[in-house]
């Protein structure tokens, strides 16, 4: 086992690319910049005074060097003659330039910076409110990791650029048109052979383009393998630590942290030439300038005055060069960040909301109906999970499935949640197809609980408070109660105040079975499906749970996966389930008396009890 | 050991700054190079205007055409001798600053891998996330290139105004007074602004923790139909920061003004007292020329120490948090004088008056425990839910140390053993098996023991053989041979998803894999269904047949393959025995595993 990648595995489709082709990156580059314009679109009028800021600035600024010919060529003169007036006006202009310049500029600063900040926020809330969308389909094959360092590094990148980027780019255009404008104004000829040193340097920022392009997409799929395996192994200490796998996580992140390192110094590398040109380019520009210029001085044709403003300027427009492709460079970072960003916003949530949502009747009833489903996941279309298939539940029922492994049990539950939507055929809910329910009418009306019981940060009340968030304390610890944990959680330093720090790190996992399980009591759903929800808890707990699930499905309509078969006793009719389809269907007592699937596995279950 | 997450103080940024040296000192000599680059290529910009005064008030105003081309050629070749070196000092910083910051990143992490448990229990993961991404990228561009310009244009100001100086003592002396105000102000608003730097990197951590938890709990989310409400929560979290951002864009934009402002209004000044001179013929135009052109020059030099200064607090705010983070000394390590275990182990594992609280909490979960399980022995562990079952078994291979009392592991206390040692002695699984993104042979293998220290390349301890009997005997093997690419076939989030069942068998391949002599084995068949559970059973009992186990039961088939029974209640063992005899002598132990069907039929 080396190091190098093979660790990873094989997968049925990498990830990401390394290297985007062309087209793709055409299309990735067009979703960026429409995703830039829909962004910054609200704040037009903000970016318009951001503007006329800008350029009212530089047009402060520009004026300076004017005031210093001035004040040389003829404010000296006067003063030699006498006249102070001239002078006292260059110099008290000079001066108001100076505060005008400064004045803008803050103002300028506040403005852009709040309209980065605003669109920052905006980007955030749209990829953390579209990830919460998404299917789970997508989470599953996009993966955390992956949503975080979207999230978080590939938004640092655009705040780098939002921070110093918006300046630097409209500043650059700014003082190139300012500046070409003046030096025509001042000498046409001098002019021309500052205009002749752009043409490399637009040759010079393609290249830049695209190779710092490449580098930076290098970057975010890199820094993002990082941020995987950086989560994993935190999330995962405990393994880490009691398998001694430490040393090789090490050299694992050390591969990452490598390639993310070699992709970031390439992109320098670019930088540094471009840099480097631009400044050649720059002080060539500047040497014939000077030449020419002096020549015609001492020709006649040009003021001493002139040619020093003229200069001035020219230092002007090249001196900041170094910091706006520092600028540059940070949009080029950002634009990769981009990228990756808009292609998660423009992934369709795999389970829409209706356009024109069908309201359920109320009080939502409960009947659940698979009508001709069949499912096969959209990924892998080789294989089918579930065959065709009908199945009413009638309101108030509770069903167990049953099955081993991989027979479809949790697939036909996500079903009924609508986490996916069936290939072929409509699930139901009171008649009406789950496509056309409202996403907040249905989490209302129904309510998963998995095996993966996940506590948020905050406390114990906030946690069963998820099931409904405007739930009273009372309502908390009477729901909490009823699952038969009230016992635990008051028995906590804080009780139903305690925090349950990160992931729970202090609840065992029967415990967090508990709290989720509160939660659905909470939420008071028609419809309750629970997927291995009560794997982890010791018998007494699971029989508390029972009794307390005997009265709390009473009336509501249940979809029981559990493994032990007591659980599966307290359900009204049992399906048994094998590769995807339904074998036997019943009454527990019906299929114990029969000798199918269901009365083997009850034997085998009776024969490992005490 | 501190283990609590500091919330924002503020220290002084050189001090914090300071504290980067480690990293930065084996590659002194290339920053130092570009530092050096950087400056000459300044100082021949800044000779630019001097030559600039030179052709203007020689050959231009005297009509000398001879020596002008030489004088232009001169200003070429320091255009070029400047271009050159830009690219020069780009070049020398390109790989140093980013071989620092994976240096820091690789130690910070490897650091975070040997705190012990107790620690991430109470760090929330995003603040870590956030140490080892941002903080470290906003570290590498300081030291990359707004250091090395902090440096720099502290120099050519220097230098600066010493030419101005030179030029002229009044003129220099004008650009002194000015330089007061600017010194005093730019201080008191950079220390504000590195306050909110922090507070910034701090809010920053919160939402990527925020982030996390979207993520990790998806399931969750969806089933309750929650995302809404999380986002909301984000969104405040998001708003926090947007406010302290905002803080310090006003800030910054302060900064500029007062950078701009008073170097316009020195030369404003100049150009006052240098008019004056002129007119009473104490200074040439040439040399007043020459004195805005250099002032004018040093505009960029100085506008820019405001952005610099708040990098610097940037980057002195993301060092403090990096180091709050390698300082916390790991609590569970390696004894100064560790006792070998005996080879091989016997495998007596003996709990001698454990006792047990979470750190920072207030109640013992464990109250002084005492049990034995003999070498060979397999012993059960029952207990209501949270009694600290769980809590036992992270005292055996260390994930938490006892706080008092002793683990003995033949006759060793575990707090005296190489953790390594240790570790590879007792094999743990765990509850909730955690997967990672990789292929099912790491995922099995994890730790690879002793192919570590060498080549990357070196060869694994373990052959597929090996796994393939783990997996055998987790009854593992049918489900991984059907995978696509067999042991090759990635798992986890990235890769195939897999059952709980499947999950933790896997688990249980990871613990036997070494044949280590202790198991540990938390609940091991909860998430699997009756057939399997029936072989993994029947695998299990092959496998504890040789060696020693302390197995979390919460089911009576589980606890049927123990020799003997012991029953965790209120911090203590409450009963030992084997499981027929306890049935029939402890009512609590009958109520404990007695079934409810049992209790139905």
């Amino acid at each position: 086992m080396s190091t190098g990648t093979d660790w990873r595995g094989v997968a049925d489709e990498d990830e990401e690319a390394d290297v985007v082709s062309t087209s793709a990156g055409l299309k990735l580059q067009q979703q960026a910049r429409a995703l830039v314009g829909d962004l910054v679109r609200p704040h037009r009028r903000a970016v318009f005074w951001a503007v006329v800021l800008l350029v009212a600035e530089n047009a402060v600024m520009l004026a300076g060097p004017l005031l210093v010919a001035g004040a040389i060529d003829t404010g000296v003169p006067a003063a030699l003659r006498g006249d102070l007036g001239p002078l006292a006006w260059a110099i008290g202009g000079y001066a108001a330039t100076g505060i005008g310049a400064a004045v803008l500029r803050a103002a300028f600063l506040a403005l852009s910076g709040r309209v980065g900040q605003d669109v920052l926020l905006e980007i955030r809330r749209r990829v953390f409110a579209h990830g919460q969308r998404l299917s789970l389909d997508f989470h599953e094959s996009y993966t955390s990791g992956r949503l975080i360092s979207r999230l978080t590094s590939d938004l640092d990148s655009l705040n780098d650029l939002l921070e110093k980027g918006l300046d630097g780019l409209l500043g650059a255009v700014l003082s190139l048109v300012g500046i070409s404008v003046l030096l025509i104004w001042l000498d046409p000829v001098l002019a021309a052979i500052v205009l002749l040193g752009f043409v490399p340097l637009v040759f010079l920022t393609r290249w830049f383009q695209r190779r710092s392009r490449a580098s930076y997409r290098l970057t975010r799929t890199t820094v993002a393998r990082l941020i995987v395996h950086f989560v994993e192994s935190m999330n995962g200490i405990r393994a880490v630590q009691a398998f001694r796998r430490e040393k090789r996580s090490d050299q694992i992140m050390d591969g990452l942290s490598g390639a993310y390192r070699d992709a970031n110094a390439d992109a320098f590398v670019t930088v540094a030439w471009y840099v480097g040109f631009l400044r050649l380019v720059g002080n060539v520009t500047l040497a014939v300038v000077l030449l020419v210029g002096g020549l015609r001085v001492v020709g006649g044709d040009l003021q001493l005055g002139a040619l020093t403003a003229f200069l001035l300027y020219l230092r002007r427009f090249y001196d900041p060069l170094d910091d706006l492709a520092q600028f540059f460079n940070a949009y080029q970072s950002a634009a990769a960040a981009l990228e990756k960003i808009s292609s998660v916003l423009d992934t369709p949530a795999g389970v829409p909301e209706p356009a024109t949502p069908v309201a359920l009747p109320v009080p939502v009833r409960g009947e659940l109906a698979f009508e001709e489903v069949r499912f096969a996941y959209a990924r892998a279309t080789t294989r089918e999970i579930l065959p065709r298939f009908s199945l009413r539940v009638p309101a108030g029922q509770t069903v167990a499935l049953v099955g081993a492994t991989g027979a479809g049990k949790s697939t036909l539950a996500k079903l009924a949640a609508r986490f996916y939507d069936p290939t072929e055929g409509a699930v139901r809910l009171d008649r009406v197809d789950l496509r056309d329910v409202a996403d907040t009418d249905l989490r209302s009306a129904l309510v998963m609980i998995t095996q993966d019981a996940f506590l948020f940060s905050g406390s114990v009340a906030d946690n069963v408070a998820m099931g409904r968030p405007s739930a009273t304390r009372e309502e908390i610890v009477a729901a909490t109660g009823a699952v038969g944990a009230r016992g635990f959680v008051e028995a906590l330093p804080d009780g139903f105040d305690t925090d349950v720090r990160k992931r729970g790190g202090r609840l065992s996992a029967g415990q967090r079975q508990l709290v989720s399980l509160a939660r659905v009591v909470l939420a008071d759903p028609a419809v309750v499906l629970l997927d291995e929800a009560t794997s982890s808890l010791d018998v007494p707990s699971e029989r508390a749970v029972q009794a307390a699930l005997e009265t709390v499905l009473a009336g509501r309509t249940a979809l029981i996966i559990a493994h032990r078969l007591s659980t599966v006793l307290i359900a009204d009719r049992v399906l048994v389930m094998a590769d995807g389809r339904v074998v036997q269907d019943g009454s527990p007592e019906q299929l114990l008396a029969g000798a199918g699937e269901f009365a083997d596995l009850h034997a085998a279950w009776r024969a490992s009890l005490a | 050991m501190s283990t609590e997450p500091p919330s924002g103080h503020h220290g002084s940024t050189t001090a914090a700054l300071r504290r980067l040296g480690p990293y930065i000192a084996p590659h002194r000599l290339p920053l130092i190079g570009s530092g050096l680059a950087a400056l000459v290529a300044t100082l021949a910009g800044l000779a630019v205007p001097l030559w600039t005064r030179s052709i203007v008030d020689g050959p231009v105003a005297h009509g000398d055409l001879t020596t002008l081309p030489w004088l232009v050629l001169g200003v070429l070749a320091f255009g070029l001798a400047e271009a050159g070196l830009i690219l020069l000092r780009r070049m020398l910083v390109a790989r140093p600053s980013n071989r620092i910051e994976a240096t820091m990143r690789a130690d910070l992490f490897a650091h975070l891998q040997r705190l012990p448990v107790a620690f991430h229990d109470r760090w929330a993961s995003g603040q870590l996330l956030s140490r080892a991404t941002t903080d470290l990228t906003t570290i590498r561009w300081f030291v990359a290139f707004s250091g090395i310009f902090l440096v720099v244009n502290g120099v050519t100001l220097a230098v600066g105004i010493g030419v101005l100086l030179w030029l002229s003592p009044w003129l220099g002396l004008v650009v002194g007074v000015t330089a007061v105000p600017l010194t005093v102000l730019t201080l008191a608003l950079e220390r504000r602004y590195s306050r909110e730097a922090r507070r910034a990197q701090d809010q920053g951590g919160d939402l990527a923790t925020v982030v996390e938890e979207s993520a990790l709990g998806i399931r969750v989310l969806k089933s309750l139909g929650r995302g809404r409400e999380l986002t909301a929560r984000f969104m405040a979290e998001a708003r926090g920061l947007r406010g302290t951002e905002l803080l310090k864009v006003r800030l910054l934009a302060a900064l500029w003004a007062v950078l701009i402002l008073l170097p316009e209004i020195a030369i404003a000044a100049i150009l006052g007292v240098g008019a004056y001179g002129v007119a009473h013929g104490s200074l040439t135009l040439g040399t007043l020329v020459a004195a805005v052109s250099v002032l004018t020059y040093l505009y960029w030099p100085i506008a820019s120490i405001g952005y610099l200064l708040a990098e610097a607090s940037n980057a002195a705010a993301a060092t403090t948090r990096y180091w709050e983070v390698r300082d916390v000394v790991p609590a569970i390590v390696d004894p100064a004088a560790p006792r070998s275990l005996l080879t091989p182990v016997r495998g007596e594992l003996v709990l001698r008056d454990v006792h047990f609280t979470y750190p920072g909490g207030d109640r013992e979960i464990l109250r002084g425990v005492d049990l034995t399980v003999a070498p060979g022995e397999t012993m059960a562990l029952v207990g209501a839910t949270g009694s600290g079952k769980t809590t036992l078994t992270a005292l055996v291979p260390r994930l938490y140390d006892v706080t008092g009392g002793a683990v003995l592991l033949d006759g060793v206390d575990v707090r005296d053993v190489r953790l390594g040692d240790l570790r590879t002695a007792v094999a743990t699984a765990f509850e909730d098996p955690v997967l990672i993104s990789a292929s099912v042979r790491e995922n099995v293998a994890l730790g690879v023991p002793d192919a570590t220290g060498g080549s990357p390349a070196g060869p694994s301890t373990y052959t597929d053989e090996d796994v393939w009997g783990a997996l055998r005997i987790a009854s593992a093997d049918g489900f991984v041979a059907a995978l696509p690419w067999g042991l090759d076939t990635r798992i986890g989030e990235q890769g195939m998803s897999l059952s709980g069942g499947q999950r933790q068998r896997l688990a249980l391949a990871r613990a036997v894999l070494g044949r280590p002599p202790v198991l540990v084995l938390d609940d091991p068949l909860s998430a699997l269904d009756v057939h399997t559970e029936a072989e993994v059973e029947g695998a299990l009992r092959r496998v504890l047949g040789g060696v020693t186990a302390l197995v979390v039961a919460h089911r009576p088939s589980t606890v049927q393959l123990a020799d003997r029974v012991a029953m965790l209640q209120d911090g203590r063992i409450t009963a030992v025995g084997d499981h027929s005899e306890l049935l029939a002598t402890d009512p609590a132990y009958r109520a404990l595993v007695s079934s409810l069907d049992e209790v139905r039929t």
